[in-house]
């Protein structure tokens, strides 16, 4: 036993274990990654549950469907009788899973299944523009920091010019432009219902919060001995960068994934709210409070469920978030916050 | 200080041109899109789209297109929208200016106190609960979508409440400052709100953690040493300190904002500013309109961080040299 003991004290953890043993006791970790972990299993089961459970089809319009509720056949879109009687109220929530859960929507159409279908495209198109937002700021981080001279030069000046143009106004103009008859370079053809549109947009705006952070670091990682060591010693370049800078700027990396997925799904759900970011019949979570906004004072399920979602989703990344800054921040840990 | 101020505004020139060639780029010279039959609407005939090609000079080469279009916007200010037959793009975006002002301002205002209040007491606070409860808050804050919670405020102040508790909530719209400065104040008080949660959120978490790590400093255990009360420690040096950062901050958001969510925020809440001004543009796609407010609210956006950053360097010496 005091054998192994000595040995356990000899061989210390890696900086990266010691952070996931930490993040493992972390309460605000699990309490977040269940949430996360139960509206993502939520999501994958849309189809599921609109098939077997609700059987209606959420993208479909079914203007003269009828429900049976507590024995009463009721039209799922009654018409208005309120002011000049024209317009339907469609059915509000029924609170029975199989049907109507949630109520209906403008067209009729099941919320609860839009919902659950809705949060796909949100948590899709956040997390790969969060992703790929991630992985361009590396390279242009690792590589103008890295090369430094003009090189650095061109990559920053074009960060800033990104920097300085308000996130929505530029999503705007180029959805604007490029979701009527979508995008086409060379033989590639993106379509304008493609959800490779709005990643790629939500991808290129939040570039700049996150390259310039590594581009800095990587600059004065350059400059630390063993870097220099690595030089010296005739490292090829991709060594260097894979074995010494890579591993040196990931705790940072680490912290901005859920920051930046969140911030990612967010900006989806309002160009989606827009009506510029996922394109009917597809739902996203954005879309469906955007169908709500007429509904508001008739049904208010209709958008107040969607926001539930997005206020839990981006809540549970933040605090996830957290929790990762904590366990990777020595100084915080010092700190005993 | 005199070149540090050369330096920034020569470094904003540079930015404001790339962006305006940029945003020119995108609407009139992206891949496979025919710029004329954005230009004209939805649905637009031959002659409106001859008409487009003609007044927007669609035939001559890139660069003379765009020195024209900057002449349209900025220098005659006479850039006409196709879908409203002949309105002038220009005074619609500058009768809207106001309203985009009175709701950003006011919403700074109270995030500005809401989140230095808050990030100090969760910084320095000696009850327990008050740091985690506060942090927890801002979170929630940070994770709202501003036009959400705007649609739940209309709920609960707009629909049944408002026959009883909200009954002095005026129905949405906006009410000039000149015309009637109280309707003004009831008019934007729950936008106002509403903008400045996420922004509090932020504000809060920011500054609760560059006090703390201040606190670390060796400044702060000198001053410690030297028998300096916890309070001065606080206010004086810490506080004080990290609202270094917090300024920085605010010139960003605040510029950023207009294009932001003050853009949200105003469409929820049925406010005529620039913001709804492009919602509505987008809704029927009027490119000239859209293409003048990009264009506008990004060098306002621009303008304010080299402002800010004037300031800041007035403020901090050290910048000044680096």
């Amino acid at each position: 036993m005091a054998l192994k003991d000595s040995s356990e004290a000899i061989f210390s953890e890696s900086p990266g274990k010691i952070a996931l043993r930490i993040l493992r006791k972390d309460k605000r970790a699990k309490i977040s990654l269940s949430i996360l972990g139960v509206i993502i299993f939520m999501s994958f089961m849309a189809p599921v549950y609109s098939h077997y459970v609700a059987d209606s089809n959420p993208f479909e319009s079914s203007l003269n469907a009828t429900i049976n509720v507590h024995g009463v056949e009721k039209p799922v879109l009654e018409p208005s009788t309120t002011g000049l009687g024209l317009g339907v109220t469609p059915i509000g929530p029924t609170w029975n899973p199989r049907s109507y859960f949630l109520g209906a929507d403008g067209q009729g159409r099941d919320v609860m299944a839009r919902l659950l279908y809705g949060g796909r495209s949100t948590l899709l198109i956040g997390t790969t523009a969060g992703l790929l937002c991630i992985l361009f700021s590396l390279l242009i981080g690792i590589v103008a920091g890295y090369r430094r001279g003009w090189v650095d030069a061109v990559l920053s000046r074009i960060l800033d010019i990104i920097w300085a143009f308000p996130v929505y106004l530029l999503a705007i103009s180029l959805s604007v432009v490029l979701l009527t008859s979508g995008l086409t370079i060379g033989f590639i053809h993106l379509g304008p219902g493609s959800f490779a549109l709005p990643i790629l947009i939500i991808g290129v705006v939040y570039i700049p919060y996150v390259a310039r952070p590594i581009r800095a670091q990587v600059l004065a990682l350059r400059e630390r001995e063993f870097v220099r060591a690595a030089i010296g010693t005739g490292a090829k370049t991709s060594t260097i960068i894979f074995r010494e800078i890579l591993p040196n700027v990931m705790p940072s990396v680490v912290v901005f994934i859920p920051i930046i997925v969140s911030l990612s799904m967010l900006t989806e759900s309002a160009l989606s709210f827009l009506s510029i970011g996922v394109q009917p019949p597809a739902a996203s979570w954005g879309t469906i409070i955007n169908d709500g906004l007429a509904l508001l004072y008739t049904r208010p399920m209709v958008g107040l469920a969607p926001g539930i979602m997005i206020v839990l989703t981006a809540a549970a990344l933040n605090l996830y978030g957290d929790a990762v800054r904590d366990a990777l921040d020595p100084k915080s840990r010092a700190r005993g916050d | 200080m005199f070149t540090f101020i050369a330096r920034r505004f020569a470094a904003m020139i540079f930015v404001l041109t790339s962006i305006s060639i940029l945003v020119f780029f995108i609407f009139f010279a992206t891949p496979g899109v025919d710029p004329a039959a954005r230009i004209a609407g939805r649905n637009a005939d031959q002659q409106t789209l001859m008409q487009v090609r003609h007044s927007f000079e669609l035939d001559k080469p890139l660069p003379f297109r765009y020195i024209s279009m900057m002449r349209h916007l900025f220098v005659e200010r006479d850039l006409t929208s196709y879908v409203n037959r002949g309105a002038k793009v220009i005074p619609q975006l500058s009768q809207a200016i106001p309203a985009t002002f009175s709701l950003v301002i006011g919403a700074a205002i109270l995030w500005l106190f809401a989140g230095i209040f808050f990030g100090v007491l969760a910084a320095s606070s000696k009850r327990k609960w008050i740091d985690p409860t506060i942090s927890f808050l801002g979170i929630v804050g940070i994770s709202l979508p501003v036009y959400w919670l705007g649609e739940v405020v209309n709920l609960i102040t707009q629909s049944k409440l408002h026959h009883s508790v909200f009954r002095w909530v005026p129905p949405l719209g906006y009410v000039g400052l000149s015309d009637n400065p109280w309707q003004w104040f009831l008019h934007l008080i729950f936008p106002w709100l509403t903008l400045a949660v996420l922004y509090a959120g932020i504000y809060v978490r920011v500054l609760r953690n560059e006090i703390m790590v201040v606190m670390g400093e060796d400044y702060i255990k000198t001053e410690r040493a030297k028998g300096a009360s916890e309070k001065r420690i606080l206010y004086k040096h810490a506080t004080r300190m990290s609202l270094m950062t917090i300024v920085s901050l605010f010139g960003l958001d605040f510029g950023a904002l207009v294009g932001g969510y003050a853009l949200l925020t105003e469409v929820v809440f049925g406010i005529q500013g620039v913001g709804k001004l492009t919602f509505d543009s987008l809704q029927n796609f009027d490119l000239p309109v859209i293409m003048a407010t990009v264009m506008y609210s990004s060098f306002f956006v621009v303008f304010m961080n080299a402002l800010v950053d004037v300031l800041y360097a007035v403020l901090d010496p050290r910048v000044r040299r680096a």
